[in-house]
C-alpha cells in the first residue's frame, strides 16, 4: 500500500509511472479480488487485499510483491484481463494499492466500463508488444509516460501508438468520464424518454 | 452495423442522448440491486448530495451474504449483517421496494425479477451484478454494471454506453435427451471462447432455442458473460408471453393485450442485419463438464482432457494454468473424477425445472457417502414450489441437504464454502481459480442433473446412464 490514498479527479491526459507486470490470460475480477472481500461498505480497505490468494500461492513472488514494483503505477496484462463478476471492487482494489492506468491486449467489457468510471484509462496494444513491455520488465524498470491527447506511450527505449476507446479518451480528456453530472444535464430528455416508453404505460402493477 | 434485431430496436428505443465524447445515454427501464454493489452507490449520492430519480424503478433483494442455514437475525456473520441492514437503510430512505428474507418473493436477484413479472421484453436492465445478462431471456436488453453506474442509474437513471455488436448464434436441431441447456451454453463458450463476446450482444436463436422452456433460455442468457458477452437476449414469443402471464408485476387485463402487441413487434426483423452470424448443431452436444479455470475449458463427459498441442496456441497458457491448479493430466479422461461436494443452485440453474430435473435423477437413489450435497433454491418461490411438490422430500431422502434460498456456494460470500482442494460438482456458472471460497478449491461446472449424478457415484457421470 502507498501512502495516502486520492483518487482521481477531473481532466485526465497525462500518466507516468513506472510499469508493473502481470503475465496471464483471462485473469478474472475473483481473483483480482476475492469474493470474501466484497463483505464491505465502502471500498477504502481493497488496496491491500488486491491478488490475495495469487499473493499466498506465489508466497512473495506475486509481482504485486515484489520489492521494485512497489511504486509502480501502470499494469501491463495479457489477453481479457477482469473477466468474470461485475465487481467495481476489483479496479478500486488496483487503483487503491496504486494502479492509475492499465495497458494490455485485451480487456473484459464489464471491467473496462468500471475502469472508465473510476478514472483508469485501459489502453490495449498488440499482443507482440505487450510482450516487449512485459519481457523488459522481467529486469529492469521501465518508465512510461503516457500522453492521452496523442494516444501515445514513450520511454528512453520505446514508442507506442496506444488504442483506447474514442469516447473513453474524449471523457478522459474532458473530465466527463466521472459520468453523473454530464448524465443530469439531460434532465428534461429523461423525463420525456420515461413518458415515450410504451411499457411505462401497460405497467400499472410494476413497482 | 446490426440493423432491425430486437437488440437495436430496444437500444435505439431508450437512447435519450448522444453523449459529447461519442457514447449513448441509455435510459434503464428496470434498476435491480442487491446488498453487495449497491453500499458504495448509496454512499456516493449522498456524498455528492444526489437523490434517487425515479425510486420505483428500482427493485431490491438481498442474496449473495445470505446465510442458507440459519437465517435468523442478526446473522452470525457481522459484516453480512451490517450489509443487509445497509440495504434495509438505503431502501427504507429512498423508497426503494425491497423483497427482503420471509418476504416470500427474496431469494437470487435474477431468479426473482422474472418469476415476479418484473423482467418483460423490451426492457433495458440493468444490475450491479453481471449475470443480469439472464434477463435478455424474455427479450429485454440486460446487463451488468459496477457500483459507479449503479450510481449514475439511482440519480439519472440512464447510463453512458457504446452501443455493442450483436451476433447471432444459431443453434439447429434440438438437444438430445440427457441435455440441457447448460450444456449447450457450455458448448457455445468453449466452441468460441471466453473472450468472443467482448463488445457483443449475444442473440440465440434458431430451433434448438425455441424449443427451450424459460427457465433453459435463462440459463443460456445467463452465461452470456462467461463469453465474454455482457447482453444476451432471445427474441420473445408466445412460451416467453405465457410464463409472465398472471405474475405479481404482469400486465393485467386491457393492458396485457396492449402490452403484447407491443412485444410481438419487438423481435428482430426477418432481414435485420447482424455483425456475425455462428452456427451450430445442437443435436450434437453432450453432457458438458468443465476440467479448467474457465468456463471454456470444457469437454464432453466422454471426452479426455485436451493435450495442450491439441489446443489453439493463444489457449495453452492459461491450459497450463489449469492443468497445475486442478492437478488434472492432459489426456485424462474427465468421467470418473472422484467429487467431494456436490452444489445444485445458483442463478444459472437454481430455478424450479432445474430441481425437478435433479429430483428425477435422485428419486430412490442415495448420495455417495464420500460427498456432500446440498441444494439451494433460487428463491423462495422456488423452494414453496418445491416444497408443494415433494421436491425437498426427495433431496433430504437422498441425502442432500436442503438448504435456505441465496447465492451461496456459486460464489461462496457466506458460509458455504469449498475446503482445501476440495473438487465440487457444480450446477453454477464460474470454476475460477478460488471461486468456492478455498483458494486451492477447484469447480467442475456442469448441468443440475449431472450434479445430481455425480452426487450419487461419487464422481463425474454420465447422467444418461441414470434416465431413459
Amino acid at each position: 500500500m502507498k501512502t495516502k490514498f486520492n483518487p482521481p479527479i477531473g481532466k485526465i491526459s497525462n500518466m507516468n509511472g513506472q510499469c508493473i507486470s502481470l503475465i496471464g490470460n483471462d485473469i478474472d475480477t475473483d481473483r483480482i479480488i476475492p469474493a470474501r472481500f466484497l463483505k464491505c461498505v465502502n471500498f477504502d480497505s481493497l488496496g491491500e487485499s488486491v491478488f490475495e490468494d495469487d499473493r499466498k500461492t506465489l508466497k512473495g513472488n506475486h509481482s504485486f510483491d515484489l520489492e521494485k514494483n512497489k511504486n509502480a503505477s501502470i499494469l501491463v496484462v495479457n489477453s481479457n484481463f477482469g473477466c468474470g463478476s461485475s465487481r467495481e471492487h476489483a479496479p478500486q482494489a488496483l487503483m487503491r494499492w496504486g494502479i492509475r492506468a492499465i495497458i494490455g491486449e485485451s480487456f473484459a467489457d464489464i471491467f473496462y466500463s468500471n475502469c472508465i468510471a473510476i478514472g483508469i484509462p485501459c489502453f490495449t496494444l498488440p499482443k507482440k508488444s505487450v510482450e516487449e513491455i512485459q519481457n523488459y520488465c522481467d529486469n529492469q524498470f521501465l518508465f512510461l509516460e503516457i500522453d492521452l491527447k496523442k494516444s501515445q506511450a514513450k520511454s528512453k527505449d520505446f514508442n507506442f501508438n496506444l488504442e483506447i476507446k474514442e469516447s473513453s479518451r474524449k471523457m478522459f480528456l474532458s473530465g466527463e468520464w466521472d459520468a453523473t453530472s454530464t448524465l443530469l444535464e439531460n434532465e428534461n430528455l429523461i423525463e420525456n424518454k420515461l413518458n415515450q416508453l410504451p411499457y411505462i404505460k401497460f405497467n400499472t402493477n410494476l413497482l | 452495423m446490426s440493423q432491425d434485431t430486437l437488440f437495436d430496436k430496444v437500444w435505439d428505443l431508450h437512447k435519450v442522448s448522444s453523449l459529447p465524447g461519442g457514447s449513448d445515454q441509455l435510459f434503464i427501464g428496470l434498476h435491480l440491486i442487491h446488498e453487495v454493489t449497491s453500499p458504495q452507490a448509496f454512499g456516493a449520492l449522498k456524498d455528492k448530495n444526489l437523490k434517487v430519480k425515479f425510486p420505483e424503478r428500482t427493485v431490491a433483494t438481498v442474496d449473495h451474504i445470505v446465510p442458507t442455514d440459519n437465517q435468523s437475525r442478526p446473522f452470525q456473520d457481522n459484516l453480512a449483517e451490517q450489509m443487509i441492514e445497509t440495504l434495509e437503510k438505503n431502501c427504507l430512505e429512498h423508497k426503494i421496494r425491497f423483497f427482503n428474507i420471509g418476504s416470500g418473493n427474496q431469494g437470487i436477484v435474477h431468479v426473482v425479477a422474472p418469476e415476479l413479472g418484473l423482467t418483460q421484453p423490451g426492457m433495458s436492465i440493468a444490475c450491479g451484478d453481471s449475470h443480469t445478462s439472464t434477463h435478455g431471456a424474455f427479450g429485454s436488453i440486460a446487463f451488468g454494471i459496477g457500483t459507479s453506474q449503479v450510481r449514475d442509474v439511482l440519480a439519472t437513471q440512464t447510463l453512458a454506453m457504446n452501443k455493442l455488436k450483436v451476433r447471432q448464434i444459431w443453434c439447429d436441431n434440438k438437444l438430445s435427451n440427457g441435455v440441457y441447456a447448460k450444456d449447450l451454453v457450455l458448448h457455445i463458450i468453449n466452441k468460441l471462447g471466453v473472450k468472443a463476446g467482448v463488445g457483443f450482444a449475444y442473440e440465440f436463436a434458431g430451433p434448438a432455442i425455441d424449443e427451450l422452456s424459460m427457465e433453459e433460455r435463462m440459463t443460456i442468457c445467463n452465461m452470456s458473460i462467461e463469453g465474454g458477452a455482457r447482453c444476451g437476449y432471445i427474441n420473445p414469443d408466445e412460451k416467453t408471453f405465457s410464463y409472465i402471464k398472471n405474475k405479481l408485476c404482469a400486465p393485467k387485463n386491457e393492458h396485457w393485450d396492449k402490452a403484447l402487441t407491443w412485444w410481438k413487434s419487438l423481435k428482430s426483423d426477418e432481414n435485420s442485419i447482424y455483425d456475425d452470424v455462428i452456427k451450430l448443431d445442437a443435436s450434437k452436444v453432450e453432457p458438458t463438464v468443465t476440467w479448467g479455470i474457465t468456463p471454456g475449458q470444457s469437454i464432453s463427459i466422454n471426452q479426455q482432457i485436451p493435450l495442450l498441442d491439441n489446443l489453439a496456441p493463444n489457449d495453452r497458457l492459461v491450459a497450463k494454468e489449469a492443468y497445475e491448479y486442478m492437478s488434472f493430466k492432459p489426456g485424462q479422461l474427465i468421467k470418473d473424477t472422484p467429487v467431494d461436494v456436490c452444489f445444485i443452485g445458483s442463478c444459472t440453474n437454481g430455478r424450479i425445472s432445474d430441481l425437478r430435473v435433479a429430483a428425477e435423477v435422485l428419486k430412490d437413489k442415495k448420495v455417495s457417502k464420500n460427498v456432500k450435497a446440498f441444494v439451494v433454491p433460487g428463491s423462495e418461490k422456488v423452494a414453496t414450489q418445491a416444497k408443494q411438490e415433494g421436491i425437498d422430500l426427495i433431496f433430504k431422502d437422498s441425502g442432500f441437504e436442503w438448504r435456505e434460498p441465496g447465492c451461496s456456494m456459486c460464489l461462496a460470500m457466506n458460509s458455504d464454502k469449498l475446503i482445501g482442494n476440495q473438487v465440487s460438482a457444480s450446477s453454477s456458472n464460474r470454476n475460477f481459480k478460488g471461486r468456492q471460497g478455498s483458494p486451492s478449491g477447484r469447480t467442475l461446472l456442469m448441468s443440475p442433473a449431472m450434479v445430481a449424478a455425480a452426487a450419487i457415484n461419487g464422481k463425474v457421470s454420465d447422467v444418461r446412464e441414470f434416465i431413459n
